[in-house]
């Protein structure tokens, strides 16, 4: 043999977001449930963070539940069927099985045709990891169309008496379906800048491993999430506000072109912080869903950006500048077209 | 090198675009959390943008212990020196 047989891509092509969706989870917890555990108060709590309050999910809706859910809603707004798509990625890192994926089960549930499956663990950066992936999927040929689900229940691990985080993390799901361009001018996905600094692993971590959470000498106990939180501002708000202006000079986008700023809902401490940075104009639509959504890692922004087109603060065919951050670290930024 | 009160008008202007507290109240015996009202984490922002005026490195477990202008004023002559 004279080796593999490499298909050739038949014509270049650009990828774009088709269509996006969003799930939050029924229960609404304010910040004066939230204190009831923790040494705080309802003004500190919005000062530090803007939130309001957050969704937590019931136990019957689980990660598989609210991607179908985000899911459904997605491949609606994009026009595509379920037998359409090729791969479906998740990332989370709330799917409390180490294995099968969530992806594969939310694949059969929502009727694919055995498309290709799997999660991703790239913590609050998910999306933007995942939106990278099934964009060079599609511009390969790899794929016709992927689906994107951002996808956490952070309610399990987080510690309800950790003052430092128990207001912060929250539950739901986001999706995207990312499909070819009608044309190769008509992309709409730019190039991304990514990377990771495990250095810093220990900002940001899951405490314990299962082994030791389960082998606990005070009992079994689920790991809880824990947080360095002045550093993460700072290396949120400075080094992650560098990192978006070169996903706008990747794809050739001044922040005057911009429409729309969606970062992950970590902060609106970080967001305030990074806007500044970035020196946005004024009539760049802020994403500000942590006030009434929380940090819901890999799900905020497609959350974000769904409620932006709910409230007419996003118009399909907006640019928007997208980036998520979080542990590992790990960090993923793209210029996008809104759907 | 810049002045005891060079650095304290330098600092000020920060603390003023920051956090809105206006200039003149950045004086050296101000605490930033009782006097000025600064919590912990506009403080990392005023320690970035001093870092970057000043061309000086405030470590982390050093943040703390600037409880007054005036122990931020005196840290960045020393660390500038």
């Amino acid at each position: 043999m004279s080796g593999i047989t490499i298909q050739p891509v038949a014509e270049p092509r650009a990828s774009r977001i088709l269509g996006i969706g969003g799930y939050r989870p029924s229960r609404v917890i304010t910040n004066a449930e939230v204190i009831e555990q923790i040494d705080s108060s309802d003004e500190w709590i919005r000062t530090r963070s803007g939130i309001e309050s957050r969704r937590w999910a019931t136990d019957e809706e689980t990660v598989v539940s609210m991607s179908l859910a985000a899911a459904g809603k997605a491949l609606a707004d994009a026009g595509v069927q379920p037998a359409q798509l090729d791969c479906v990625i998740v990332s989370t890192v709330t799917h409390l099985y180490q294995t099968p994926s969530a992806a594969a089960e939310i694949a059969h549930k929502l009727g694919t045709n055995q498309a290709a499956a799997f999660d991703i663990s790239a913590a609050c950066a998910g999306f933007c990891y995942g939106l990278s992936l099934a964009s060079d999927m599609v511009r390969a040929g790899t794929a016709g169309h992927v689906l994107v689900i951002g996808v956490e229940r952070l309610s399990d691990l987080t510690d309800q008496t950790d003052r430092s985080t128990a207001f912060l993390f929250a539950d739901g799901a986001g999706a995207a379906v990312v499909g070819p361009a009608a044309s190769p001018d008509d992309g709409g996905i730019g190039p991304v800048v990514w990377g990771s600094d495990g250095e810093h692993l220990d900002l940001i971590r899951q405490r314990e491993d299962w082994r030791d959470a389960l082998h606990n000498e005070a009992g079994p106990a689920m790991p809880h999430l824990v947080m360095q939180g002045n550093q993460v501002f700072r290396w949120a708000s400075y080094e992650m506000a560098k990192a978006a202006q070169q996903a706008l000079d990747a794809a050739g986008v001044t922040v005057d072109d911009l429409d729309v700023f969606v970062p992950h809902q970590a902060n609106m401490r970080i967001t305030d912080a990074m806007a500044r940075q970035l020196k946005l104009p004024e009539r760049v639509a802020i994403a500000r869903d942590i006030a009434t959504q929380g940090n819901t890692s890999a799900a905020s922004i497609p959350l974000a950006i769904e409620r932006m087109l709910e409230t007419g603060e996003a118009q399909s065919g907006d640019f928007a500048l997208i980036i998520g951050f979080g542990a590992g670290l790990v960090y993923a930024a793209q210029v996008i077209r809104i759907p | 090198m810049a002045s005891t009160e060079e650095i304290r008008e330098g600092l000020a202007e920060i603390v003023n675009e920051i956090t809105g507290v206006p200039a003149e109240d950045v004086q050296l015996d101000k605490s930033f959390t009782d006097d000025l009202d600064i919590d912990s984490l506009s403080m990392v922002e005023v320690v970035v943008a001093a870092e970057e005026k000043f061309g000086v490195k405030i470590p982390d477990e050093e943040v703390k212990n600037l409880a007054t202008v005036g122990d931020a004023v005196t840290f960045i002559e020393k660390a500038g020196s």
